[in-house]
C-alpha cells in the first residue's frame, strides 16, 4: 500500500467544506442555496479567490428554466469574472464537478477551484418534476414511454428479485440504516428513524418498488473549495483531506441497451480506476457513500464495487455491514434516502459529508477512526458514473 | 411541440424498423448506425417481426407530464426474438397478470398527447401474444 502521508506539491485537498440542511426551501431561490454553501465553504477563506467555480446541476434548465448557473451563481456570490460553467451528468453532475475540478488542478492551470452542487426541486410541482427526472432518460427511446427514473429503478429491482433467491424485504436494510444515521444529522430531511414494519406496509410506488426503496427529492446545496497543496492558505480551521483517486466511467444512456443490466459496468469500471490510482485495496476503505436513491441501486453499487458477489449485496444490508459499525459503512449521514435526495448535487454532498468523516469532525456519526472514504454518485440508474477517493491528512 | 423530432421517428415508432448489421448480421433496434457488437457501420433497415417476452416489468402511479391519463400503466422491458431490448407499455391485459418471460406482440396505440390542440403522438405498445 502506498504511504499517502508524504504529499507532493500538485496533491488535491479540500481546504473549505459547506452545506445547507436538505428540505423544502420555498423562500430560497437557487441562487440563494448556492450562496448559502459557498460562504460555509470560503468561510474564513474569502481574500482566496477560486481560478474556476463549477456548478453541478441536473434540473435548473427544466425546473427554474434557468441555465448559465455558474455565471449566475459566481455573480450573486461576489465572484464576478471567474471562470465558471455547469457541469451536468444527471445523479452524477456532482461527482463529475469535482472529477472537472481535480483536472485542473492537476494539471496546474488552476490552484483553486470551488465546486457548487445545487438543486431546487420544489420551483416545479407534480408531474413536472417526474417529466424534469425522465429527461434523465432516453427521449426518443424510453421517456416517450412514460418511463421515468423511478419506474427503471423498479424494473432492475424485479428482475434482481427474479434472477436471485432474495426475501421480500431483502433491501429493507438499506432504507433502515439510512434513517437511522440520519437521526444525528442536522442537515437531514429525514430525522425519526424507521422501524422494519414500516418498510413491510409501505405503499407502492412502482412495485416491487416501495415508498421506502425510493429517496425523497428535494433542494439543497454543498459546496467544496479545493486546491493544490501548494497553494494552500496558512491558518486553515479544519484539517486538510487529500482527493487522491479520481474517475469517471460510462455505459449506455438506455437501460435497455444494457446486455447485462444487473451488471453495473460504468459503476464497476470508475471503483477500478479509483482504486488503481489510489493503489488502495477495497479492504482498505473505511466508509463508503454509495448512490442511494434507490435501494436497490446501492445494492448494486456494492456488487459493482466488488464488496459482494453478484446477486448477494442485499445481504450486507441485513447483517449490519453497512451500518457505522459494519465493515464497510455507507450512507454515513443518512445518504440520499434520509438525508434527502439533491439530484445533481448529490455527489458533493457526498464528498463534503467524507471530509467531515476524515477530519475527525462527523460528530455522534464518526466512523471509528476513518482513514479512506470513497464516494460514487451516478446518472440515471448507472449511465455515468464519478468515483473519488479521499484520504485522511496525518497530523 | 417537437413535430419533426416524433416525425423522424415514424418508421420505427409504426413498424419497429431496426438495422441489421452487414458485417456480423447482429440486429440492431433501436437504429444506432454503427454495430453495438463488431463496430462496423450499420445502416441496412431491418424489419422486426414484433414478438417477444417479457424480461421485466413495473406499473407506474405516478405519471409524467402527458401521461396522466393513462396512470397506473405498465411499462415493460421487452426481449425482442431477434435479440434486441426495448422499452414499452403493455396494453390489452385485461384481467391477465404480467409475468417474466410472457409472450407478447406488437401493436400501434397512442402512446400520448399534449393537450386538446396538441400533437398525438403514436407508436408501438405491446400485448400478450395472440397468434402463436
Amino acid at each position: 500500500m502506498t504511504n499517502h502521508q508524504h504529499g507532493s506539491g500538485d496533491d488535491v485537498v479540500i481546504i473549505g467544506v459547506g452545506m445547507t440542511p436538505v428540505g423544502e426551501h420555498w423562500d430560497t431561490s437557487i441562487r440563494e442555496l448556492a450562496l448559502q454553501a459557498i460562504k460555509m465553504a470560503r468561510g474564513g477563506l474569502a481574500a482566496l479567490i477560486p481560478d474556476a467555480i463549477y456548478v453541478a446541476n441536473m434540473l435548473a434548465p427544466a425546473l427554474s428554466s434557468q441555465t448559465q448557473l455558474g455565471a449566475l451563481i459566481s455573480d450573486f456570490a461576489g465572484l464576478r469574472g471567474v471562470e465558471t460553467l455547469t457541469i451536468e451528468a444527471a445523479g452524477a453532475s456532482g461527482g463529475s464537478a469535482i472529477r472537472q475540478a481535480f483536472m485542473a488542478l492537476k494539471s496546474g492551470l488552476a490552484k483553486c477551484v470551488l465546486v457548487i452542487g445545487v438543486e431546487k426541486v420544489t420551483d416545479g410541482v407534480g408531474t413536472d418534476v417526474d417529466s424534469a427526472l425522465a429527461t434523465s432518460t432516453d427521449a426518443d427511446y424510453e421517456a416517450i414511454h412514460g418511463i421515468t427514473p423511478t419506474s427503471q429503478a423498479a424494473l432492475l429491482m424485479r428482475r434482481y428479485f427474479y434472477e436471485n433467491d432474495a426475501p421480500k424485504d431483502a433491501l429493507a436494510g438499506f432504507s433502515i440504516t439510512a434513517h437511522q444515521n440520519a437521526i444525528t444529522n442536522p442537515n437531514a430531511m429525514f430525522r425519526q428513524g424507521m422501524q422494519p414494519v414500516q418498510y413491510l406496509n409501505a405503499p407502492m410506488i412502482s412495485a416491487p418498488l416501495n415508498m421506502f426503496d425510493a429517496a425523497p427529492l428535494a433542494d439543497g446545496s454543498a459546496a467544496l473549495l479545493i486546491a493544490r497543496a501548494d497553494a494552500v492558505p496558512s491558518g486553515l480551521s479544519a484539517p486538510m483531506v487529500r482527493i487522491i483517486a479520481s474517475s469517471l466511467a460510462s455505459t449506455t444512456l438506455a437501460l435497455h441497451d444494457r446486455p447485462d443490466m444487473l451488471h453495473m459496468s460504468a459503476l464497476e469500471s470508475s471503483v477500478q480506476q479509483a482504486l488503481e490510482m489510489s493503489d488502495l485495496r477495497l479492504e482498505d476503505l473505511d466508509l463508503f457513500e454509495l448512490h442511494d436513491q434507490y435501494s436497490i441501486l446501492a445494492a448494486l453499487a456494492l456488487e459493482a464495487a466488488g464488496f459482494a458477489p453478484r446477486g448477494k449485496g442485499w445481504e450486507l444490508a441485513r447483517n449490519g455491514e453497512i451500518s457505522q459499525s459494519g465493515s464497510i459503512p455507507i450512507s454515513t449521514f443518512g445518504g440520499s434516502k434520509a438525508r434527502g435526495d439533491t439530484g445533481g448535487a448529490t455527489g458533493v454532498y457526498q464528498v463534503a459529508e467524507i471530509t467531515r468523516q476524515l477530519q475527525g469532525l462527523a460528530g455522534e456519526n464518526q466512523v471509528a477512526d476513518a482513514r479512506y472514504g470513497m464516494a460514487q454518485c451516478i446518472g440515471g440508474v448507472g449511465s455515468t458514473a464519478a468515483t473519488h477517493i479521499l484520504a485522511r491528512i496525518e497530523p | 411541440m417537437e413535430i419533426s423530432r416524433h416525425w423522424r421517428l415514424a418508421k420505427q415508432r409504426y413498424a419497429l424498423v431496426g438495422e441489421v448489421c452487414p458485417n456480423c448480421e447482429h440486429k440492431i433496434f433501436p437504429p444506432r448506425d454503427i454495430c453495438p457488437d463488431c463496430g462496423e457501420e450499420a445502416q441496412d433497415l431491418y424489419q422486426f417481426s414484433g414478438r417477444g417476452e417479457v424480461y421485466s416489468y413495473t406499473q407506474v402511479q405516478q405519471a409524467p407530464t402527458g401521461f396522466e391519463e393513462y396512470a397506473p400503466y405498465t411499462v415493460a422491458l421487452i426481449k425482442l426474438e431477434e435479440g434486441p431490448m426495448l422499452t414499452a407499455q403493455l396494453t390489452d391485459m385485461g384481467k391477465r397478470p404480467v409475468s417474466i418471460g410472457m409472450p407478447v406482440e406488437m401493436v400501434t396505440r397512442k402512446l400520448r398527447s399534449d393537450g386538446e390542440r396538441g400533437m398525438l403522438i403514436y407508436g408501438y405498445k405491446f400485448r400478450p401474444a395472440i397468434a402463436s
